[in-house]
């Protein structure tokens, strides 16, 4: 059994079946990274859902589906290039995500400050 | 544009005046690791409330989303930030009040 610093969690190199707790931390941070983003993308699509969405229609009826660039019913590309025929209000929602990012900062600016705050007053 | 303002330093939490679990469990004998659970949780903590309060401050701030945030909405979320964290810490302050009058009542009562 190693001494000290040791254990299973020694150093890595060499020593076959010994752990790295270096590559140990990077893996749990992208993990982290991976769930962080995933909570992120569930909470917009669902707060974009309700503003840009109103009585979900068929693909053709409804005129909030603006699927099209107009009554011509030729796709219209969005900004990235990207032809895609979803019925959905791409403008309204491209708009919805970008103010919840802003949003998402100044909320997480804020309560940044308030912990300084706090900090400095204990 | 940085999506994180994690602290990731001391125990800054506000409104907790439980203590967080030891992560000496997790991290075994190794104190790099266990600084590094340490570490990481609190950031979590603090991402997890940056979710929470987006979401609930969007209800409340955000009518229709425009090309860009206007300052209305903005200091709308920064004061819904600070509410939110007060109503926090009124509840944990008045809960720890309840719960001492409470034990020093069943406390007179005992033989």
């Amino acid at each position: 059994m190693e001494s000290g610093f040791g254990s299973d969690f020694g150093s890595g190199g060499g020593g076959g079946g010994k752990l790295d707790p270096g590559l140990i931390m990077e893996q749990v941070k992208v993990q982290i990274a991976v769930a962080n983003a995933q909570e992120l993308l569930q909470r917009m699509t669902d707060k974009c859902f309700r503003k840009c969405i109103g009585k979900p229609g068929g693909a053709l009826d409804n005129s909030e589906q603006v699927r099209t660039g107009g009554r011509t019913g030729h796709p219209r590309p969005l900004s990235s290039g990207l032809l895609l025929r979803l019925c959905v209000p791409q403008k309204c929602i491209a708009m919805c995500m970008d103010r919840y990012m802003d949003s998402w900062n100044t909320v997480s600016r804020a309560y940044n400050s308030r912990l300084q705050r706090e900090r400095a007053n204990m | 544009r940085s999506q994180r303002g994690g602290t990731g330093r001391d125990r800054g939490d506000t409104g907790s005046t439980m203590d967080p679990p030891s992560a000496a469990g997790l991290g075994g004998a190794d104190p790099q690791l266990q600084r590094f659970i340490e570490v990481e949780t609190q950031k979590q903590r603090f991402q997890q409330l940056v979710h929470q309060m987006t979401e609930l401050c969007w209800e409340k701030c955000m009518d229709k989303p425009g090309p860009k945030l206007d300052s209305r909405a903005e200091t709308c979320f920064v004061n819904c930030v600070e509410r939110f964290i007060d109503t926090s810490q009124f509840i944990l302050n008045r809960l720890e009040q309840t719960q001492k009058s409470k034990s020093a009542f069943s406390e007179s009562l005992s033989d």
